[in-house]
């Protein structure tokens, strides 16, 4: 043990300096956001909460082509169809079962109408399970609700496809 | 007081037992709302260090975010194992929580504010301080469980051998007060160094021994980076990981009623307890206790500091610190603190 090493362990150097480094941190401003009244930006791309998006004139998207059900990692997506009375094929049920979705963002990949997207919503905490099994009124209701921020989000991402 | 409630036409007795009671009152129940308060500060410190932001949602600042904890605990279920040993299960959170209270007895808050002003305080401190390992060795063993088990067998030969040398410092202390009485204490550090610093602290000899009583205050409340019966990354929560509800709670209390007691003892015996730091007559117009009060939550924030920045010790680290080092060096302070006084003191050789 050297003489200088003596000396800084019996004047405790390195704790010294280790806590003039952390004083100096607290004064420093905090990187951390203040999440609930102030959030981060979220890139166009973000997967967030599903959507079921409809036409300007307020007809479905989705033509129930299966997909996305066939796509999905998870098994997540259940669809069944059956012809509407026009004759257009149309689904009787879409349901995803937001508690196996791994949010892989295949099934708005896969859409040929671009019908199911993930919207930029991830504050959707629920208090029972039941709540996350979305069915089909719920994620069009979701479109509704999200469409401008959705539009706008596929518009702005739509350069790098 | 005990004049006052007489002057109120009690008999002697009941006045100084209505007294004593008041007094003890008067200090639980500040000290139990210091605590909540002081486990804020200890997160909003460490969250500042390591650039969070810290509890800020529950009260302006989150100043209330300790209540609101104190109350969820409250309202949940007390889980007692059915393999536990069920009394002493019970029992060792309430000797941790009351023997964290019962030490503050003797702690003088300004010249003559002290519940029990008796000569013996500092001796009685030690030996209330020692009995807190009780509760904690309790709960390890009555848990019946592994983990609070290992945490109890390393809480108890920790506080055993940093008690050691923080016995010697204490004699250290006491070689130059010249008294056990904490009051006394305090008075004899006015004007200590050079003639206007109050505190033990500016002294050749005893500042040695006031950062090995820091550390060892660390040690002996098991704070980082002695945390070691609470490491979570191998003993989950220590010997509280079986507990839950308020017998959770009360080990928290009487935690931090432990650190704030180092952090008074160190204000006591090293800082001049409620002088101003240096011996100047305008400072004397601040009233004793805020100065008091001031120097405990300094020394406060360095355990929030030290916590911040320190990572835990190894066991065998900690054991070789405490029996190779800070026994050795109190001991050697000990013999040269004596003899320096013997010389300068007590005039030379008897």
């Amino acid at each position: 043990m050297s003489v200088a090493h003596l000396i800084k362990s019996f004047t405790l150097w390195e704790f010294v300096k280790a806590h003039a480094l952390t004083l100096k941190y607290f004064f420093k401003p905090k990187v951390t956001i203040n999440y609930p009244f102030e959030k981060n930006a979220l890139s166009p791309r973000f997967r967030g909460e599903h959507a079921l998006r409809r036409y300007p004139n307020g007809e479905e998207r989705c033509i129930a082509c299966k997909l996305c059900e066939a796509v999905c990692p998870a098994q997540a997506i259940t669809i069944e169809s059956e012809p509407r009375s026009d004759g257009s094929r149309r689904t009787t049920r879409y349901d995803i079962d937001m508690t196996k979705c791994i949010y892989c963002g295949f099934c708005q990949e896969a859409c040929p109408v671009d019908a199911v997207v993930e919207g930029p919503n991830f504050e959707y905490a629920t208090e029972t399970r039941e709540e996350l099994l979305y069915d089909k009124a719920k994620l069009l209701a979701n479109g509704d609700k999200w469409e401008r921020a959705i539009a706008a989000n596929l518009e702005a991402d739509a350069p790098y496809r | 007081m005990t004049d006052f409630f007489i002057s109120l036409g009690m008999d002697a007795g009941w006045a100084f037992f209505v007294a004593s009671l008041a007094g003890v009152l008067l200090i639980a129940f500040p000290l139990m709302l210091a605590v909540a308060i002081v486990i804020y500060c200890d997160r909003k410190i460490w969250a500042a260090i390591n650039l969070r932001r810290g509890p800020n949602v529950v009260g302006p600042f989150g100043i209330l975010q300790s209540f609101a904890d104190g109350l969820k605990v409250f309202l949940q279920e007390t889980i007692i194992p059915s393999a536990s040993n069920k009394g002493i299960f019970i029992l060792a959170p309430i000797i941790t929580f009351t023997v964290a209270l019962l030490a503050w007895a003797v702690i003088p808050f300004d010249a003559g504010v002290v519940l029990a002003d008796i000569n013996v305080g500092l001796l009685y401190i030690l030996a209330i301080s020692s009995l807190s390992v009780y509760g904690v060795t309790m709960a390890g063993w009555a848990s019946n469980s592994k983990y609070p088990f290992f945490s109890a067998m390393r809480a108890a030969a920790q506080m055993i051998s940093y008690e050691v040398s923080i016995g010697f410092i204490l004699v250290c202390v006491v070689l130059y007060a010249g008294t056990f009485n904490l009051t006394g204490i305090v008075e004899a550090q006015r004007g200590h160094g050079l003639g206007i610093v109050n505190g033990y602290w500016f002294n050749i000899l005893l500042f040695p021994m006031w950062v090995m009583f820091f550390i060892s205050a660390l040690a002996e409340t098991q704070r980082v980076p002695f945390d070691l019966t609470e490491a979570e990354s191998e003993l989950v929560a220590g010997y509280q990981t079986e507990y839950s509800s308020m017998a959770f709670a009360l080990f928290w209390l009487g935690e931090y009623a432990n650190i704030l007691l180092m952090c008074a003892l160190n204000t006591l015996l090293f800082f001049g307890g409620w002088l101003p730091p240096v011996d100047w007559e305008p400072l004397y117009a601040v009233p004793g206790f805020i100065w008091f009060f001031a120097k405990t939550f300094f020394f406060f924030f360095m355990f929030s500091w030290v916590m911040a920045t320190v990572p835990r010790y190894r066991y065998d680290q900690l054991m070789r610190l405490g029996w190779k080092v800070f026994l050795p060096l109190s001991l050697v302070f000990v013999f040269l603190i004596s003899g320096w006084l013997m010389l300068t003191r007590y005039g030379g050789a008897a």
